[in-house]
């Protein structure tokens, strides 16, 4: 029995991705050297968010370890378009699995652009629209509107016929009809849930308390947000019929079927690779080996 | 393979065996059993949680592994020098020989070998010296450059941490071991007998900021061992990055955490490694 997945027309080895901005696979390459391609360890593999203009980044802290999980304000450090398309597209092109180009504009025409120049190029396979980063000012209110959502999928839609996956926000009253929206608008799949929106406050005790981070607020991820995923991923994959690509708190393949029989095609691993860069293949092993026991586990 | 090359780290998180823990002043040395992991250069560094009760602790703390230089090889393990300051490292102190340790590693760029004909100066703090162990380790190996050991402990208790190097002249900020006042005025008398050196500095960053203005003033080469929060060690969550000259950021993980101190403005007071 095959344990590959039909996703978007892309046959995947296995339903297990990367989250975006979880996993550079560049900078792997200099830390672990041939194995990275070796023991590539996702089905897919999806790229750090680009926006048009370059971007250095929020200034530090970054990170705040939370009850069973981070917080991070990273603010999408990236070479721009332009940068990614001339320095990262051939090396991210090596990989041994299909590339997904994440993209963030704050416009309809920005994400416009950003979806036309990926669908001039034969190495990437997808592209994943980021309308939900909670820790950038622009971009926010896209994804958690309905109907400006629709709006800019449309205008993607009308610059590709590359598959297109819209990442919903958590942070939105009604996730299941922005997932509608998204769907109106002609993507092809959704994924969910991308970070929620926290904050922590400097510890020093006396004086003013400021916020911890650099930027300011960030996002939540980890074990401590896996039960808000399943909950969101079981509504949205009730209200589309396109594919769903589950997420949140993954560390182990339980995990990972918990989305799937909530209605998830693929699963991404995100904050648990930080902990083990293999995390990504030790939980489509365990996938594998929950089919072939059954224990009815869906097939393809 | 020279020591000063360095192999790729196993793509994956391995598991160990802790051989024992030994009491140094206020800090433990820990030592596993690690026979697989290539030869570090020194100045890497590894990714660390106990296998068991990680996690649970104060604020259900410790979720993300702790950053370690790597502060000796023998044959066959590995050693870490631990302090403890929040509940990751507590937890770390806590292991006993046959605990199981999760360790990524050896990662990032280690410390580059001196210039012919320079002397090295070795300058560390607090916790901070432990990559400069190894680097002694190294440097003596090869017999062809003069080593000068500068260490600097807040009090007596943390100045026994200097046996983990041999030779150091050592500074206290309360004058109960050695010379009563900072490291850099030591350094500054090392400087003043002879600036043809190399200087590689691990400590706090009020440290090593001194450290990297007094090189810079003398055209001294300095090579700087960072510490910064981050969540994985490998590039991942670009969460350790600290200002580069000229703009834009360096990932302390991936780009050093050796950084050559022309790369850098100023060491800034970095704040958020999980403890």
């Amino acid at each position: 029995m095959s344990h590959g997945v039909e996703f978007c027309g892309l046959s995947l080895a296995h339903p297990v991705i990367n989250g975006s901005g979880t996993f550079d696979a560049i900078a792997a390459r200099r830390a672990f050297g041939p194995a990275l391609e070796r023991d590539f360890p996702f089905a897919a593999y999806v790229s750090k968010t680009i926006t048009l203009a370059a971007r250095a980044g929020n200034p530090a802290p970054r990170l705040w370890e939370a009850p069973g999980g981070l917080i991070n304000s990273i603010g999408l450090p990236n070479n721009g378009l332009d940068g990614y398309i001339a320095e990262d597209l051939a090396q991210l092109a090596e990989l041994p699995v299909p590339l997904i180009t994440n993209v963030m504009g704050s416009t309809a025409e920005e994400f416009s652009a950003l979806v036309g120049a990926c669908d001039q190029r034969p190495e990437i396979a997808a592209i994943e629209l980021n309308v939900s980063c909670p820790n950038v000012k622009t971009g926010l209110d896209i994804g958690a509107d309905p109907q400006q959502l629709a709006q800019v999928v449309g205008a993607c839609r009308a610059s590709t016929r590359k598959p297109l996956i819209v990442k919903l926000t958590p942070n939105a009253a009604n996730v299941p009809a922005c997932a509608a929206a998204a769907q109106d608008g002609g993507a092809d799949a959704v994924s969910l849930i991308n970070t929620l929106r926290a904050m922590a406050l400097s510890p020093q005790e006396g004086g003013e308390r400021r916020p911890w981070l650099g930027g300011g607020t960030g996002g939540l991820s980890g074990p401590a947000i896996r039960a808000v995923a399943l909950a969101q991923v079981a509504a949205v994959a009730a209200r589309v019929s396109i594919p769903v690509v589950g997420m949140g708190g993954v560390q182990r393949s339980s995990h990972a079927r918990d989305l799937i029989d909530a209605g998830a095609t693929l699963v991404a691993v995100g904050t648990e690779t930080f902990r083990d860069p293999a995390t990504g293949a030790r939980v489509a092993a365990g996938l594998r080996a929950l089919r072939r026991t059954g224990e009815g586990f869906p097939t393809a | 393979m020279s020591q000063w090359s360095a192999a790729p780290a196993p793509f994956a998180r391995r598991l160990l065996t802790v051989l024992g823990i030994d009491e140094l002043g206020v800090y433990r040395v820990l030592r596993v059993a690690d026979v697989e992991t290539p030869e570090p250069r020194p100045g890497q560094f590894a990714m660390l949680a106990t296998a068991e009760r990680w996690g649970g602790g104060e604020d259900e703390r410790p979720y993300l592994p702790r950053a370690f230089s790597i502060a000796r090889r023998r044959i066959g393990e590995s050693h870490f020098l631990l302090e403890d300051v929040g509940p990751g490292t507590r937890r770390l102190c806590e292991l006993r020989e046959g605990d199981g340790l999760w360790a990524l590693g050896p990662l990032g760029r280690g410390f580059q070998p001196p210039r012919p004909r320079h002397r090295a100066i070795l300058v560390g703090g607090g916790v901070g010296i432990a990559p400069l162990a190894i680097l002694q380790d190294a440097l003596e190996a090869e017999a062809a450059t003069d080593v000068t050991v500068l260490l600097g402990f807040r009090d007596g208790a943390r100045a026994q941490g200097a046996a983990l190097l041999h030779g150091a002249r050592v500074a206290t900020d309360d004058g109960s071991v050695g010379h009563h006042g900072l490291l850099t005025e030591l350094l500054s008398q090392e400087l003043y007998r002879d600036s043809r050196a190399e200087v590689y500095a691990c400590g706090p960053a009020p440290m090593l900021e001194a450290v990297r203005a007094m090189c810079a003033t003398r055209d001294v080469p300095a090579q700087l061992a960072l510490e910064a929060g981050m969540a994985c060690g490998f590039g991942a969550c670009y969460g350790c990055a600290v200002p580069k000259r000229g703009g834009g950021y360096l990932r302390v993980c991936v780009d050093g955490p050796v950084i050559d101190a022309r790369e850098l403005d100023c060491v800034s007071e970095h704040a958020g490694a999980p403890s």
